[in-house]
C-alpha cells in the first residue's frame, strides 16, 4: 500500500470516526472508553506479525509482551463493556421493579 | 511448530485485506450501535467478532512464527484480562480504563521497538514512510504507558493524587519533548545506518516525558487525562499500522483516537478550560493557597428533617459527584429514590459531563444500582427543569453545582457549565465537612437561604433518609 493510500484512509477514517463516535451520548461514555480500549487492542495483530521475524531473544520478550498487553486489551476491554453496558436498563426491562411498586401503592399515578 | 497446517496466505493478499475490511466495518457498525442503550451491548459484541475475525485471518498468514510465544502471550493477556475485567468495581472504572490505556500504548511502543531492530538489522537502511511511523508510534505509545500508569496510580490513590511539582517542572518537559523531537530528527537523517543507542535514548526520554507530564495534573482533572491518553494510543495504533502497512491497524487506531479527542474536547469545554491550561497549570495547587474562607452561618440539618422536605415534594433531582463513588453510595441512593417513587414522586438525576473521574462515570454507578437510563439527564436536559424542582439533593458534588461559576467573574472556575441547583425551591447538600472541593474555593450554594447541609457520609445519609421516608 502506497503512503499517500495510507493517509487517505487516514483521514476518512478520522471523519468517521468524529460522525459517529459524536452522536454516543454522555450516558455511554464510560463504556465507549472501554470499549475503545478493547479496540485498539488491534495493535496485537503488530504483535503477532513482528514476532514471526524475532530471532534474538530481546525481540521474543517484547513481541510476547507485546502480544501479552494487546491481549489484555481486547479480552478486558470487550469484557468489561459487556459487563458495563449489561446493567443499563431502561424503565421497560424492570417488570420485577414496577410490580413491587405497584403493591405497595396500587392507587398511586405512576408514569 | 503449531502454525504449519494454517500458515498459507501472504499478509498482502486481497483475501487478507478483505478480511481487514469486514473486520474494521464491523468495529465502526459496533461503535455505531453505541449511540443507544438498548443496542449498545449487541454493538460491543460486533466489534469483537470483528476483532476475531481480524486475529483469526492474521493468524493464518504466512508471517506467524513463533507459536509457542504468540500461545503464551494470548494466554496470559487472557487470563489477567477476565480476571480483571469480572472483578473490578465499577466504582475503580477509572482505574481499570487507564490501565487499558496503559497496556495499549505500550503495546504500539514495543511493536515499533521491536519492527525497527527488525528492519535495521545488519545495518540496512529505513524507507522514511516506514521510519517516520515508527518513531511516532515509539514515542507516543511511551508516553501513553508511562502517563497512564501515573494516572492509574493517582486514582488507585497509591501516589498523591494533589498536583505534583517541582520549580521549572514545565520548562524542563518542555526542553525533554524538544530533546526527543531532535533525537527523532537525527534518527531520521540518519535512516541509513540510524543508532540502536539514540532510539534507546528516545525510547527513555519519552517514558521520563510521560511520567512528568501527568505527575502535576490533579485528581479532578482526570477525565481529561485520561481521554487524552485513549487518543494517544489510538494514534499510536495508527502509527504502527502505518508502519506496517496494516489497513485494519490504521482504521481501527483513528477510530479510537478519534474517540479520545472527542472526549478530551468535551471534558475540557464542561471545564470552561483550555487543554493547555488543563495540562499546564497543576490547577488545584495553585488555587488551593488561595482560597481564603470566611466563617459563615450555615443551616444544617438531620436525616429526619431531610426525609420530610423529600416525602412530601412532587419533584426531586439528585446530583451525585465523586463523592458518591468513593462512599460506594450508589445503592443507598437508589433505594432513596425507590422510597420516594413509591410516594409518586418524580425521580431524575442531574449528571455534569465532569463529576467523577472520568467521562460517564456516574451514569455507569447509577446504571449498576439499577437506575432505568431515562431518569440519568445530562445538564443541558436538566437545567431548564431546576427552578420547577421542588429539593435538588447534592450528594459529593462540590464544584460543579457551585453558582460562583455564574455569578462571580472573578472566581477560578468562572464560566464553567454548572448543574444549576440553587434555582430548585430547596437543596439539599450531603457532605461530610464545609471542605472546599477540588478547585480549594468555597461554594456559595452551602450558605443560600434555601440550601441545607446534611453532614454526613453519602450512604449513611441517603439510607437513613430511605428509612425516615418509608415511616413518614
Amino acid at each position: 500500500m502506497s503512503l499517500i493510500t495510507e493517509i487517505t484512509i487516514f483521514v476518512l477514517a478520522a471523519f468517521v470516526g468524529f460522525e459517529v463516535i459524536s452522536k454516543v451520548p454522555t450516558t455511554l461514555h464510560t463504556p465507549l472508553m472501554s470499549q475503545t480500549n478493547a479496540i485498539h487492542g488491534i495493535v496485537m495483530l503488530g504483535g503477532l506479525i513482528v514476532i514471526g521475524t524475532a530471532d534474538d531473544t530481546l525481540d521474543k520478550v517484547i513481541g510476547t509482551i507485546a502480544i501479552a498487553f494487546g491481549t489484555i486489551n481486547i479480552v478486558g476491554g470487550f469484557m468489561v463493556t459487556d459487563r458495563m453496558l449489561g446493567m443499563f436498563r431502561g424503565r421497560d426491562r424492570k417488570p420485577k421493579k414496577e410490580a413491587e411498586t405497584e403493591n405497595v401503592t396500587p392507587g398511586e399515578a405512576g408514569q | 511448530m503449531i502454525q504449519a497446517p494454517l500458515a498459507a496466505l501472504s499478509p498482502n493478499s486481497d483475501f487478507v485485506t478483505a478480511c481487514y475490511i469486514v473486520a474494521f466495518s464491523l468495529f465502526i457498525f459496533g461503535i455505531r450501535q453505541g449511540t443507544h442503550p438498548s443496542t449498545a451491548r449487541r454493538g460491543n459484541l460486533i466489534a469483537a467478532a470483528g476483532m476475531l475475525i481480524a486475529i483469526a485471518i492474521t493468524l493464518s498468514t504466512d508471517v506467524i512464527g513463533n507459536g509457542v510465544l504468540i500461545l503464551i502471550g494470548i494466554l496470559i493477556g487472557t487470563a489477567v484480562g477476565v480476571v480483571a475485567s469480572l472483578r473490578v468495581q465499577m466504582t475503580d472504572m477509572p482505574q481499570m480504563v487507564a490501565l487499558y490505556n496503559g497496556v495499549g500504548g505500550g503495546a504500539a511502543a514495543l511493536i515499533s521497538w521491536s519492527e525497527f531492530r527488525h528492519v535495521s538489522a545488519g545495518g540496512s537502511s529505513i524507507p522514511l514512510d516506514i521510519f517516520v511511523p515508527i518513531l511516532f508510534s515509539t514515542v507516543i505509545g511511551s508516553v501513553s504507558f508511562w502517563g497512564s500508569n501515573i494516572a492509574f496510580g493517582k486514582l488507585q490513590a497509591i501516589i498523591p493524587s494533589r498536583p505534583v511539582q517541582f520549580p521549572g517542572q514545565h520548562i524542563f518537559n518542555g526542553l525533554l519533548l524538544a530533546a526527543i523531537l531532535a533525537g527523532c530528527i537525527v534518527l531520521g537523517i540518519d535512516h541509513d545506518s540510524p543508532s540502536q543507542g539514540l532510539y534507546i535514548g528516545v525510547l527513555i526520554g519519552a517514558a521520563v516525558l510521560g511520567n512528568l507530564f501527568v505527575l502535576p495534573i490533579g485528581g479532578a482533572d482526570m477525565p481529561v487525562v485520561i481521554s487524552l491518553l485513549n487518543a494517544f494510543t489510538g494514534l499510536a495504533a495508527a502509527a504502527a499500522g502505518f508502519a506496517l502497512d496494516n489497513v485494519v491497524l490504521i482504521v481501527a487506531g483513528t477510530l479510537v483516537g478519534s474517540s479520545g479527542t472527542i472526549l478530551t474536547l468535551e471534558m475540557s469545554r464542561a471545564m470552561n478550560r483550555s487543554i493547555a491550561n488543563l495540562l499546564f497549570s497543576g490547577f488545584g495547587a495553585v488555587s488551593a493557597a488561595a482560597g481564603e474562607r470566611e466563617e459563615r452561618p450555615v443551616h444544617s440539618i438531620g436525616a429526619e428533617d431531610a426525609a420530610i422536605k423529600l416525602g412530601y415534594a412532587d419533584s426531586v433531582v439528585f446530583v451525585p459527584g465523586y463523592g458518591m463513588a468513593v462512599a460506594q453510595a450508589q445503592h443507598a441512593v437508589k433505594e432513596l429514590a425507590d422510597e420516594l417513587q413509591k410516594r409518586g414522586i418524580e425521580v431524575n438525576f442531574a449528571i455534569h459531563p465532569v463529576a467523577g473521574r472520568m467521562p460517564g462515570h456516574m451514569n455507569v454507578l447509577l446504571a449498576e444500582a439499577d437506575v432505568p437510563y431515562e431518569q440519568l439527564k445530562e445538564m443541558d436536559e436538566i437545567n431548564p427543569e431546576m427552578p420547577r424542582t421542588d429539593v435538588a439533593v447534592v450528594i459529593g458534588a462540590n464544584d460543579v453545582t457551585n453558582p460562583a461559576a455564574k455569578d462571580d467573574p472573578n472566581s477560578p472556575i468562572a464560566g464553567m457549565p454548572i448543574i444549576e441547583v440553587n434555582q430548585a425551591r430547596e437543596v439539599i447538600v450531603i457532605k461530610r465537612s464545609l471542605s472546599p472541593g477540588f478547585a480549594g474555593i468555597d461554594n456559595d450554594l452551602f450558605y443560600k437561604d434555601n440550601t441545607s447541609m446534611l453532614f454526613s457520609d453519602a450512604k449513611g445519609a441517603a439510607s437513613d433518609i430511605a428509612a425516615q421516608v418509608e415511616e413518614l
